[in-house]
């Protein structure tokens, strides 16, 4: 088992400079979701207008892992259709099921794979993206 | 003793992680086990399994035998005046319960006062804030001094003539700190109230006592002190046990039973409701003989030693910070390095075969007590060497390197 495996640069570089770090205005849809076995916490914030993902921001407190996949999804959704995002989110737990998955529009997103190797972090990985079914389900 | 010697008595610590000889630095969370505890719990299944206390043939006198003479070994163990005073549960956190379900709402009301203190586990917290909550009583903590211990003067202001019940862990699974337990008791019994001990964390590293501590109820875990998993102690005081109501119901526990009303056995069977986690009970009292054979005393020092020399080398790390005081702790220290996250410490730790814990510990107030949200923690048992140490530490100069050339 190799760290660089888990640890790819591009994760390392989501975990440097997180995209999308910070709040929207208090109309956004908010979700707090905590993994209680260690602590993280993430609050997302949704800006859901015409069907769509219009921003998502988040703030929080994590590893690596969590802090990075919560840049990278907020990323990944931002203009989606709510239907295309929870697509994303499906497509993101099969990728943590081990099975093999391209994102084409988002190829960040596929340096997580290393994750599955790692079954107790695979909760991190996964923590934003709950937040993200959970904003979604909230306002549908 | 000879810690080196110690470990080739547990089989599984004879293997490799990820390539590497493994060195397990997590038996705060669960200890491991010594052959002989795995060969007890092995005969006991293979030659005198039956159910207890019912049996008119001869297997079901040998497994009460060996049941009732595990509850022996612990009486002696931890000094207890007689075996009634000894109730076989789950583990700490059913004994806590039990305490809290039982004796708490029973004697607390509107106005009264349930004491703990800042630095609990959630088990030794919940069930009181459960507890208060059903009963309007108010539940208080006592404070902690910067370095993570309680003053004396400060469990003096806490507890007041108001207060029914105090709780206090011996030894802190974060802060590794060892509580004054004997002074703190004395000092809730001067208000009249009843003192509860936590001993998770003490019961497997020093000599307990709880005729000289005088606490009124003691509860611990096997499977932190070699022993196997699903099986812990609640001691409590004859007098208060007997006063009690059992909170689980049905066979063993019974004397009489009518169509509207029953009557409980004697202690401590009337709080032993269902068949018992017998083989594992039995498995406790192998662990307790191998704990005696090499001395309390000797593994206390021993671990005294290693946090010590742990300490000072975690401490030459920059931008380590090291939680709880250097003296007087158990052998356990909790740690963060600069801004690396516990989680990615331990991924980079158990790819060298380093087994630590990452995160809360189940104490989230003492994190936010801290000032952090979470931790990483490397706990000592009689098996680990300073050796051990050295692989921590140089794994973790790893990470820092590893994680400094990423983050920058």
């Amino acid at each position: 088992m190799q760290l660089d495996d888990l640890y790819r640069r591009v994760i390392m570089d989501h975990y440097k400079n997180p995209r999308n770090r910070g709040t929207l205005n208090e109309e956004a849809v908010t979700v707090n979701l905590n993994n209680p076995t260690c602590g993280d916490r993430i609050t997302l914030q949704l800006e859901l207008q015409d069907g769509k993902v219009q921003q998502a921001r988040f703030t929080g407190e994590g590893c690596s892992i969590s802090l990075s996949s919560a840049s990278m999804m907020t990323d990944a959704v931002r203009g989606k259709t709510l239907d295309e995002a929870l697509g994303l989110a499906d497509k993101f737990s099969s990728l943590m099921k081990g099975d093999e998955v391209e994102f084409v529009e988002y190829e960040d997103l596929e340096a997580l794979a290393g994750v599955k190797k790692f079954p107790a972090r695979i909760k991190c990985a996964t923590l934003a993206w709950n937040a993200l079914r959970k904003g979604i389900e909230a306002k549908s | 003793m000879n810690a080196r010697e110690i470990r080739e008595l547990f089989p599984i610590l004879r293997q490799e992680i990820n390539g590497h000889p493994l060195v397990y630095l997590d038996s705060a969370a669960s200890s491991q086990k010594p052959q002989s505890v795995i060969e007890t719990v092995k005969h006991y299944y293979e030659w005198d399994n039956a159910n207890v206390h019912r049996g008119v043939h001869t297997l079901g006198s040998r497994a009460t035998d060996a049941y009732e003479g595990s509850r022996e070994k612990v009486a002696r163990f931890i000094n207890a005046a007689n075996t009634e005073e000894i109730i076989f549960t789950r583990g700490s956190t059913t004994a806590l319960n039990l305490v809290a379900s039982s004796y708490a709402r029973s004697v607390c009301q509107e106005g009264d006062e349930i004491v703990i203190s800042k630095m609990e586990h959630h088990s030794n917290l919940i069930p009181w804030q459960q507890a208060a909550k059903a009963t309007g009583a108010t539940l208080k903590y006592i404070p902690l001094q910067p370095d993570g211990t309680i003053r004396l003067e400060d469990a003096e202001q806490t507890i007041t003539s108001r207060t029914k019940v105090v709780s206090v862990v011996y030894a802190s699974n974060v802060l590794g700190v060892i509580n004054p337990i004997k002074e703190i008791t004395a000092i809730a019994h001067r208000n009249g109230a009843v003192m509860v001990v936590d001993g998770a964390q003490s019961t497997p590293h020093l000599k307990v006592d709880v005729r000289d501590l005088d606490c009124d109820f003691y509860a611990f875990s096997g499977h932190k002190m070699c022993g196997p998993t699903g099986i812990g102690v609640l001691y409590g005081k004859k007098a208060l046990l007997e006063k009690m109501e059992p909170i689980e119901f049905g066979g063993e526990m019974i004397d009489f039973v009518d169509w509207q009303d029953s009557t409980w056995k004697d202690l401590p069977y009337k709080f032993e409701g269902g068949t018992p986690i017998i083989a594992a009970a039995v498995g406790l009292g192998a662990a307790i003989d191998f704990l005696e054979d090499i001395g309390l005393d000797e593994i206390d020092r021993h671990e005294k030693q290693l946090a010590a020399y742990a300490y000072d080398r975690l401490s030459e790390i920059n931008d380590v910070t090291i939680y709880g005081p250097r003296e007087g702790r158990v052998g356990l220290v909790t740690f963060n390095i600069g801004d690396i996250h516990p989680h990615d410490v331990a991924t980079v730790l158990d790819t060298e075969g380093i087994a630590i814990r990452a995160g809360h510990h189940c104490c989230q107030p003492l994190m936010r007590w801290l000032e952090v949200s979470s931790t990483a923690r490397a706990s000592f048992y009689l098996y680990n060497t300073e050796e051990d140490v050295d692989r921590l530490v140089s794994s973790l100069l790893k990470t820092k390197e590893f994680f400094g050339h990423a983050i920058g």
